[in-house]
């Protein structure tokens, strides 16, 4: 198998996932988005990792792993306390230091 | 590639097609078997039910009697339900149990993968389950049925810590996460010197056992924990829209995956399928294995089926601070005790 | 040799067919269930390259856990059926440009970069198996390991006090 085919992979799953975040309104949708992105990474640092025979790159996968876990629980929490706030995720409506 | 089963020599495919069968008939035998046998005939004569007698001689029809209701009635859909993901819900939960079947060894070659990481893996299948849940409660448009799934999903992730915790002290005792190596390891065993028995970690790690059995009663959702389906509070939780051969997806899904809890127990504290005296690679052993693992995985179900016939249901906070507050601190202070004793001895 | 390409093929498609479906479909919970797909798709992709106890890690955290989380909170905020408005903003033709920007460059330099350079898939390679790993978490990343762990407390605290009802 060619590194290029994982590597590019990546690259359009992290493509896709930039398309999300910059598109989306939904806060829930945008983490999402976030979690394509992180997955795009995963992806290439373990193919890195195949490639040069290390087990580096899936240690530092797992690490990813582990923070994007801590990301979704600490996002989550603050979509729901916007929700409670002001009964929408929708993230424009968050602008009040606009003034 | 060639493998070789019972010593005969088969080609890649002809053992890929024989794996497959092994593996199907290793979901559906134990779960008709557990259904027979316990939800019919042992709740008939334990709560004095006379129906699972009625159908052919001494009730024996029951299970095809049910079977053949089930697929004659009619496959609804709510209005206003999400068709596509309604659908899809019961495969999920049911797929997750096959593949959770594909790394448990019946045998020395009678296994259908034989992962380095097969108890891992295992665990980690079971876990998907709950999004099939999520999505059945979800996709009826009905609010009993959401409050069902919900509660389901709440109840799954609580338990499913205690049930990873109780197998890492048998991981760490074993020293390896492939369940051949933990069945070996146990078979190889000696107890204060005595090897003929073996040592099964249900001597060793009886802690973890408990708590295994009770996050695995949680997991399946049986009485005394069957708040996601309770029919007094939410009609049948998650299950309420479902008839027809859905339901009878749902309700193999259910009884299919007590199988699998059932035989990853057997071979994390009960040796497996390994009989002492009998060399482990023996090729009697492929035929023998799977006998002598049923009988194991039924005394399990025996016990599960037995608290569930027995005790009345839990409540909802009761259930969480069970989790939280009592069985995940025995747990971590078992894993604690082990790794000391493993590493002083 | 093939027979992974193939593979690598099949899973490669449905992975981001679904990955375009998250971020275009109109339900939230559509959206999730289809982040389900990509999930597993990356899990299947390591096991492609040897990495089965990421893969599997992938599986348990993510599919087990993370998806669920969204679920459930999408469930318990709203969750209608059918086609939500308004889960776009209207500067997603701008975004659309700069993925696809983003995507001819990226691709542009690692094609440059590595041309047809192989990667030697072999399941029986020391360092990729599990215990390789493990023995690379507990000796050179063990303080790193550390830190991930305090980070799990400090947002595991930081998520309770945050939605915690006053």
């Amino acid at each position: 198998m060619w590194l290029n085919q994982f590597l590019v992979l990546g690259a359009v799953l992290f493509c896709i996932g930039v398309y999300g975040v910059l598109a989306r309104r939904n806060g829930v949708m945008v983490l999402m988005s976030i979690e394509l992105i992180l997955n795009a990474v995963n992806i290439n640092l373990v193919a890195f990792g195949a490639f040069h025979q290390t087990p580096a790159g899936q240690v530092f996968a797992l690490f990813v792993i582990a923070v994007a876990a801590a990301e979704v629980g600490v996002g989550l929490a603050l979509v729901l306390l916007i929700y409670r706030n002001r009964s929408s995720i929708d993230l424009e409506s968050v602008d009040l230091l606009k003034g | 590639m060639t493998g070789s089963v019972l010593a005969i020599e088969l080609a890649y495919w002809q053992e890929t097609i024989l794996r497959v069968l092994g593996l199907l008939a290793a979901v559906l035998l134990p779960a008709g078997a557990i259904v027979n046998l316990y939800l019919f005939k042992m709740m008939a004569f334990m709560q004095s039910r006379l129906g699972p007698w009625e159908a052919g001689p001494a009730g024996s029809l029951q299970l095809v009697a049910e079977v053949g209701k089930w697929l004659q009635k009619e496959d609804l859909f709510p209005a206003g339900s999400d068709r596509r993901v309604f659908a899809w819900a019961p495969i999920v939960v049911v797929a997750s149990t096959f593949i959770m079947y594909a790394v448990v060894p019946f045998g020395p070659d009678a296994w259908f993968a034989d992962l380095p990481t097969g108890i891992y893996f295992a665990l980690a299948v079971s876990s998907v389950s709950v999004i099939g849940i999520l999505m059945a409660g979800w996709a009826s448009a009905n609010k009993y049925s959401l409050m069902g799934g919900l509660r389901a999903t709440g109840q799954l992730i609580a338990y499913e810590l205690p049930l990873v915790l109780a197998v890492l002290g048998v991981v760490i005792q074993a020293g390896t996460l492939n369940m051949q190596g933990i069945i070996e390891a146990q078979r190889n065993g000696e107890i204060f010197g005595f090897g003929g028995i073996g040592n099964p970690y249900i001597l060793t790690q009886f802690v973890g056992f408990a708590i295994f059995m009770i996050a695995m009663q949680a997991e399946l959702t049986q009485p005394p924990f069957d708040m996601p389906v309770a029919e007094s509070e939410l009609v049948a939780g998650y299950l309420t829209e479902y008839s027809g051969f859905r339901f009878l997806l749902f309700f193999i899904g259910e009884y299919a995956t007590a199988g699998a809890f059932s035989a990853i127990a057997a071979v994390l504290f009960l040796g497996g399928w390994a009989v002492p005296g009998i060399a482990f690679d023996s090729n009697v052993m492929n035929v023998l294995g799977p006998v002598v693992m049923l009988v194991k995985m039924m005394l399990i179900v025996f016990l599960v089926m037995w608290f569930r016939f027995t005790y009345p249901r839990f409540r909802e906070d009761q259930l969480q601070i069970f989790a939280w507050k009592i069985l995940i601190p025995i747990s971590l202070v078992n894993i604690a005790v082990t790794a000391v004793l493993k590493v002083a001895f | 040799m093939v027979a992974q390409n193939i593979f690598f093929g099949i899973i490669a498609a449905a992975m981001v067919l679904s990955a375009i479906r998250v971020v275009t479909t109109k339900n939230v919970v559509h959206a999730a269930l289809y982040l389900v797909l990509v999930l597993a798709g990356v899990a299947a992709q390591f096991i492609l390259v040897g990495a089965e106890f990421t893969g599997v890690t992938q599986v348990l955290v993510y599919i087990g856990a993370v998806i669920v989380l969204f679920l459930f909170g999408i469930m318990l905020t709203r969750a209608r059926i059918g086609q939500e408005m308004d889960v776009d903003n209207e500067r997603r033709w701008i975004a659309g440009l700069t993925a696809v920007l983003l995507f001819a460059v990226m691709t542009f330099a690692l094609v440059d970069a590595f041309e047809d350079t192989d990667i030697e898939v072999n399941a029986a390679l020391a360092p990729q198996t599990t215990q390789a790993v493990s023995d690379s978490i507990f000796r050179d990343y063990l303080i790193p390991f550390e830190a991930v762990s305090f980070l799990l407390l400090a947002a595991l605290i930081g998520a309770i006090v945050v939605a915690r009802r006053e």
